[in-house]
C-alpha cells in the first residue's frame, strides 16, 4: 500500500547514525503470533496439508484414475490400508487409491477455500471501504445492494446455478465468489465508519491528501487486521460449503473430487463395512478446519488492537 | 493511621522482561487525610495506587506491604478484597465511561452497588443513590436516575463515578487523574467537590495527577515520583515553598502561571523514562540539571532535610 | 500585513433529531456565528474557550474541512469561500494542522520518514524518495527528533514525541499558516512547556503565523500575541494577549482565568475563586440574548434581550458584555 521511500539515507549516515529499525505494529503481532503455541502448532500443521494437496502424489504408488482391479470386489475385505499394496489409505467404492484420492481433493476444496477467501478480502475490502469512507448516498446504495444480495436464499440460487448450467468447478467458483464477499463488505465499512473519525485521517484529509489515496494510504492497511483475521476463518466456511454442496451430489464432479465429496462417498458406504472409506478423508477435513481455526484465533490474538 | 505503605514494589513480567513499576515506596496518610502523587507518565503513581487497590494487571505483582486501618491488604484473596474494596476503599479513573456501563441507567448502576454490599431494598437504593447524586452537586437528582450515562457531560460524568465511589461511605477515596480529560473549569468545579465530599464524609483523598497545579489547594501532602521510585516527599506547602529536589523543582517551574509574568515557559529537558530500560542509578539522572557521576550508579536514599524526604545526591543547598 | 481575515463567519451543522420523519425540519446548531478577527502574518492568535465553544468548529472552517454557512475567510484578500474544490486542496499545502491527541493523529502503519513525508508527496508529487526521505530527516532534526529514528513507529515513542512528529508533517511544506488544535492538553505538564517553547522557536524561524487553541488561558498566554475568548461559539472578548490575561473584562474571561490553579498553597487559598457553576448550554437552543448570562456572576435581567454589541475599549481590546470590569490578575 505504502510506496518504499527507498534506501538511501544520506542524511542520517551523514549525521554519524545508522537508523534504528523500527517495530512495525506488523512484525509485534507476528511477535505474538508465534508465541502463542496453538496458532503456531495450526499454522505448521496448516503448512503440512497444503504440502500434502502440493506434493502428496509423488509419493502415492497409484494414480488418483487407475483402478485397482485385483480388489475390485473384494474391497471391503481387501481394499483397506495397507503399505503392502501401496494404498496407504486403501482403496475407494470404485476400487481407486483413496490416498491419492484425497491429494486429489485437498487441492479442490483448499482452491476453493482461498478462492472464495480472496474474492472477499478484495471486493469486500474495497466495497466495504469505499462505502463507508465515501459514505451518504454512496454508502446507502452500496449498502443497500449487499443487503438485497444477502436477502437471496443463495443456497437455492446456487443449487438452481449448478442444475441449470451443469455442474463445472467454474460454476462453483462464481456462486462462492457471488456470496463470500458480503459478510466482508459489511465488516469491513463498520470498521472503516471508526476509522475515517480517526485523527489521522483527519489529519490526511487537512493536508489535502486525495481520497482514493486516502483509503490506500490510511484506510485500507488499519483494516488489514480485521480482514485477514476474518479471511482465515471464512477458508473454513468456504470449504465446509463446498462439502455441504458436494455432500448433496452437486458439487465437484467425478472424476474430480474433494473432502465433501469424499465423505460423501465414504459415509454412503459405512454400511458395507469400509470405515476407511469415511474416516480418512474426514481426518484430513476435520484436522485442516481445526488448524485453520487456531491460525484464525491466534491472529485475531495477534493482531487484537485492544491488546496494544 | 488509615494507609499504611511499606516498601511497596510492582513488578510486570512482560515479553521484553521484567518492568519494575515501583520500587521501595513508604507512605502514610490519616483518616480524613489528603495526599497526593504527583509525576509524569510512567513514573508508577498509577500502578501504586492500583496496587494499594489490588486492581494490578494480571502479569503484575506486588510485595511490600499495604495496610488499611491496620489490615494486611496484599496477599488478600480476591473475595476478601472485593470486601474491602467495597466498604472502606474507592476509586476513581480519568476516563468515567470506562467504569460505566454504557446499557444501564445511572440509577440501576448505583442501586445495584448498595443492593449487593449493603443488602438494600431496590426502593431504599434508590432513594439513597438520589441523596447521594445530590451530595455531589448533580442538579434534579432523582430524573437523573433513570438517564445513560452517555447522556451526561464529561464533568457530569466525574461526579456520578464520585457518587457511586462514595456509596457505601469508603473510608478511603483515591482519584487517579480525576480531571486530566476535562476543561479548566470543569477541573476546579470537581476539585472544589472533592474538598467538599472529605469535609462532609470524612474520605481520605488520595490524588494522583500530573499537574502539581491542583495538587496546592487540595492536598496537605504530597509524594513526586518518577521513574517507579520517591523523589520527594513531604508536606505540600513545604515542597512548594523550598523544592529540593531537581524534578520538583521541574515540575513546579514547568507549570504555566497566570498569577506572575513568565517570559520563556522553563523546562525538564527530555522525555518521561522507559520503565523498561532505566538508568541503574537515580532514574531522573539522563534529565537532571543536577546530576553526576555517581548519580548514573547509585540510586539515592531518601534521606530527612528540612521537615522532608528526598532522594538525590546533590548538595539541597544547591538545588534551587 | 494582514494573512487572514475572519469576518462574520457563520458555521452551522444540521442536526437531525433522534427517531425523527424524514419531512421534519432538521434543528439548527449554530457551532460558530457571527465571528471576526485579523491575524497579522507571523503573529499568533490564541483561541480559548470550554469543549463546545466552537473553537475546533472554527479551525476547521478555516482549513476548509467543515464548509462555512456565512461571512468571509480572506487568505491575503482572496476569499477562500469563493474557490473551486481543487484550488481550495491546494491551497492547504498554505495552511497546516497539529491535533490534540498526538498519538492518534499519526497513522499507526506508517513508518516516522512517510509521515511526515506525506504532505510533501502530495503536493509535489515529482519529489523521488530519495528526497523526501532527507526532507523528513531533516524536518526531524528542525522539530529535536534524532534523525536515526526515522524508520521507527509511532507506538514507539511518547506522547511529547509524538507531538513533534505532528509538528514536523505540518511544517514540512513551510505552509504560512499552522492551526494547532489543543495541541498539548494531551500532554504532562513537563512536556507541555517543551511543545509551547518548540512552536515558539519553530514559529520565530520560519515566519510562521499561528493560530493556538486551547482550553487553557495559562498555556495560550505563552504563546500569543491576540487572545480571542470563546463561548457557545459567540465571541466574548479579544485583545492583545497581555491585555486580556492581565486585566480581563468580561466575566467569563475572568471566570476562566480564576479556574485555573496556582501551583503556590498560600496563593491558591488566599484568592477568591469564583468558580463557574453549572455546565455550557446547549448550542441547539442557545439562552436569548448574551448566550453567557445563564451563568454569569454579573448577569442582569435586560441580558436576555438582545445580544450585547462588542465594545471597543482601546487599542483592539473588543469586550461583549455591558457590565465589564477590569479584574487584575498580575500580583
Amino acid at each position: 500500500m505504502v510506496a518504499q521511500l527507498g534506501t538511501a539515507e544520506d542524511n542520517v549516515e551523514a549525521a554519524g547514525m545508522e537508523p534504528v529499525r523500527g517495530r512495525s505494529l506488523w512484525s509485534d503481532a507476528r511477535q505474538r503470533f508465534f508465541a502463542n503455541k496453538a496458532a503456531t502448532g495450526g499454522l505448521v500443521v496448516l503448512v503440512l496439508v497444503v504440502l500434502f494437496a502440493l506434493f502428496g502424489q509423488t509419493v502415492a504408488q497409484w494414480s488418483n484414475e487407475e483402478i485397482d482391479w485385483s480388489l475390485l470386489g473384494n474391497i471391503p475385505q481387501a481394499g483397506g490400508p495397507s503399505i503392502a499394496n501401496g494404498h496407504y489409505f486403501g482403496v475407494d467404492e470404485t476400487g481407486r487409491d483413496l490416498y491419492a484420492r484425497v491429494v486429489q481433493g485437498s487441492r479442490i476444496s483448499l482452491m476453493v477455500g482461498i478462492v472464495g477467501a480472496l474474492i472477499s478480502v478484495v471486493v469486500g475490502t474495497l466495497w466495504g471501504a469505499v462505502a463507508g469512507y465515501v459514505g451518504g448516498k454512496t454508502d446507502t446504495v452500496m449498502m443497500r445492494i449487499v443487503d438485497l444480495m444477502m436477502s437471496i436464499p443463495y443456497m437455492f440460487v446456487l443449487i438452481l446455478l449448478l442444475v441449470v448450467f451443469e455442474r463445472s468447478l467454474v460454476m462453483l467458483f462464481i456462486g462462492i465468489g457471488l456470496i463470500s464477499w458480503l459478510d466482508m463488505a459489511r465488516i469491513v465499512r463498520g470498521q472503516t465508519l471508526s476509522l475515517k473519525n480517526k485523527e489521522f485521517v483527519e489529519a490526511a484529509i487537512a493536508t489535502g491528501v486525495r481520497t482514493p489515496t486516502i483509503i490506500f494510504r490510511h484506510i485500507v492497511p488499519n483494516l488489514l487486521g480485521v480482514v485477514i483475521v476474518y479471511a482465515t476463518l471464512l477458508v473454513p466456511s468456504m470449504i465446509i460449503f463446498e462439502s455441504f454442496i458436494s455432500f448433496l451430489g452437486l458439487g465437484v464432479q467425478e472424476p474430480s473430487t474433494s473432502w465433501g465429496a469424499l465423505i460423501n462417498m465414504g459415509a454412503s458406504n459405512l454400511r458395507n463395512e469400509t470405515p476407511w472409506m469415511l474416516g480418512f478423508p474426514l481426518a484430513v477435513f476435520v484436522i485442516s478446519l481445526f488448524a485453520f481455526f487456531f491460525v484464525g484465533d491466534g491472529l485475531r490474538d495477534a493482531l487484537d488492537p485492544k491488546d496494544r | 493511621m488509615l494507609l499504611e505503605v511499606d516498601d511497596l514494589a510492582v513488578a510486570f513480567r512482560t515479553a521484553d522482561g521484567t518492568v519494575n513499576a515501583v520500587n521501595g515506596l513508604s507512605l502514610r496518610l490519616e483518616a480524613g487525610g489528603t495526599l497526593a502523587i504527583v509525576g509524569e507518565s510512567g513514573s508508577g503513581k498509577s500502578q501504586t495506587a492500583f496496587a494499594i487497590m489490588g486492581l494490578l494487571a494480571r502479569n503484575g505483582e506486588a510485595t511490600g506491604s499495604v495496610r488499611l486501618d491496620g489490615k494486611e491488604l496484599l496477599g488478600l484473596s480476591p473475595r476478601e478484597l472485593n470486601k474491602v474494596r467495597a466498604a472502606q476503599a474507592a476509586m476513581i479513573f480519568q476516563d468515567p465511561m470506562t467504569s460505566l456501563n454504557p446499557y444501564l441507567r445511572v440509577g440501576d448502576q448505583m442501586a445495584e452497588v448498595l443492593t449487593l454490599h449493603k443488602g438494600m431494598s431496590r426502593r431504599e437504593a434508590m432513594t439513597e443513590s438520589a441523596a447521594m447524586l445530590d451530595a455531589v452537586r448533580i442538579p434534579d437528582a432523582a430524573s437523573r436516575l433513570r438517564m445513560y450515562p452517555h447522556e451526561f457531560s464529561g464533568g457530569m460524568r466525574q461526579r456520578i463515578m464520585i457518587a457511586m465511589a462514595l456509596l457505601c461511605r469508603p473510608r478511603l477515596l483515591i482519584a487517579d487523574e480525576p480531571t486530566t480529560a476535562l476543561d479548566v473549569t470543569v477541573q476546579a468545579q470537581i476539585m472544589e467537590l472533592l474538598s467538599e465530599i472529605r469535609a462532609e464524609f470524612g474520605t481520605a483523598i488520595v490524588l494522583i495527577t500530573h499537574d502539581l497545579g491542583i495538587v496546592a489547594d487540595t492536598c496537605e501532602r504530597t509524594v513526586v515520583m518518577y521513574g517507579g521510585r520517591v523523589m520527594e516527599q513531604g508536606a505540600t506547602e513545604t515542597l512548594f515553598e523550598r523544592p529540593s529536589h531537581p524534578y520538583t523543582l521541574g515540575l513546579l517551574k514547568a507549570v504555566p502561571r497566570l498569577d506572575i509574568d513568565q517570559d520563556e515557559l522553563e523546562t525538564i529537558p527530555g522525555d518521561p523514562p522507559d520503565m523498561s530500560r532505566l538508568p541503574k542509578g537515580c532514574p531522573f539522572t539522563p534529565r537532571c540539571g543536577f546530576a553526576m557521576e555517581r548519580c548514573g550508579r547509585i540510586q539515592p536514599p531518601l534521606t530527612e532535610w528540612s521537615g522532608r524526604l528526598r532522594a538525590c545526591h546533590a548538595d539541597p543547598e544547591v538545588v534551587r | 500585513m494582514t494573512l487572514l481575515q475572519v469576518r462574520d463567519l457563520d458555521v452551522t451543522f444540521d442536526i437531525r433529531p433522534r427517531g425523527a420523519w424524514p419531512w421534519t425540519p432538521s434543528d439548527r446548531l449554530s457551532a460558530v456565528a457571527d465571528l471576526s478577527f485579523d491575524l497579522e502574518e507571523g503573529t499568533t492568535l490564541g483561541v480559548v474557550g470550554e469543549s463546545g465553544s466552537g473553537k475546533s468548529t472554527l479551525a476547521r472552517a478555516i482549513i476548509g474541512t467543515v464548509p462555512a454557512t456565512g461571512g468571509e475567510i480572506l487568505w491575503d484578500g482572496t476569499d477562500l469561500r469563493k474557490l473551486s474544490p481543487r484550488a481550495r486542496r491546494t491551497h492547504r499545502r498554505e495552511v497546516q494542522m497539529i491535533f490534540q491527541d498526538p498519538l492518534a493523529a499519526l497513522n499507526p502503519r506508517m513508518n516516522v520518514g512517510e509521515i511526515i513525508a506525506e504532505p510533501l508527496r502530495t503536493h509535489q508529487p515529482d519529489v523521488t524518495s530519495k528526497q523526501a526521505r532527507a526532507k523528513a530527516s531533516e524536518m526531524m532534526e528542525r522539530v529535536g527528533l534524532l534523525p536515526n529514528l526515522i524508520n521507527r513507529y509511532p507506538h514507539e515513542f511518547s506522547g511529547g514525541q509524538c507531538q513533534r512528529i505532528g509538528i514536523a508533517r505540518a511544517l514540512v511544506l513551510s505552509p504560512r499558516l499552522v492551526i494547532c488544535d489543543e495541541p498539548v492538553s494531551a500532554l504532562d505538564v513537563s512536556v507541555q512547556a517543551q511543545v509551547v517553547n518548540l512552536l515558539k522557536r519553530l514559529q520565530k524561524e520560519m515566519g510562521l503565523s499561528l493560530i493556538f487553541i486551547a482550553h487553557d488561558l495559562s498555556v495560550v498566554k505563552h504563546i500569543s500575541d491576540r487572545i480571542l475568548v470563546l463561548y457557545l461559539g459567540r465571541q466574548m472578548e479579544q485583545g492583545a494577549a497581555r491585555d486580556v490575561v492581565r486585566r480581563p473584562r468580561h466575566p467569563y474571561t475572568q471566570a476562566l482565568i480564576s479556574s485555573v490553579p496556582i501551583p503556590d498553597p498560600k496563593r491558591e487559598r488566599a484568592r477568591k475563586r469564583p468558580v463557574l457553576s453549572g455546565e455550557l448550554p446547549s448550542p441547539v437552543n442557545p439562552p436569548s440574548g448574551c448566550v453567557f448570562r445563564t451563568r454569569c456572576p454579573k448577569a442582569q435581567p435586560d441580558c436576555a434581550v438582545g445580544r450585547p454589541p462588542l465594545l471597543d475599549v482601546g487599542d483592539g481590546h473588543l469586550v461583549a458584555c455591558p457590565y465589564q470590569e477590569v479584574m487584575e490578575t498580575v500580583a
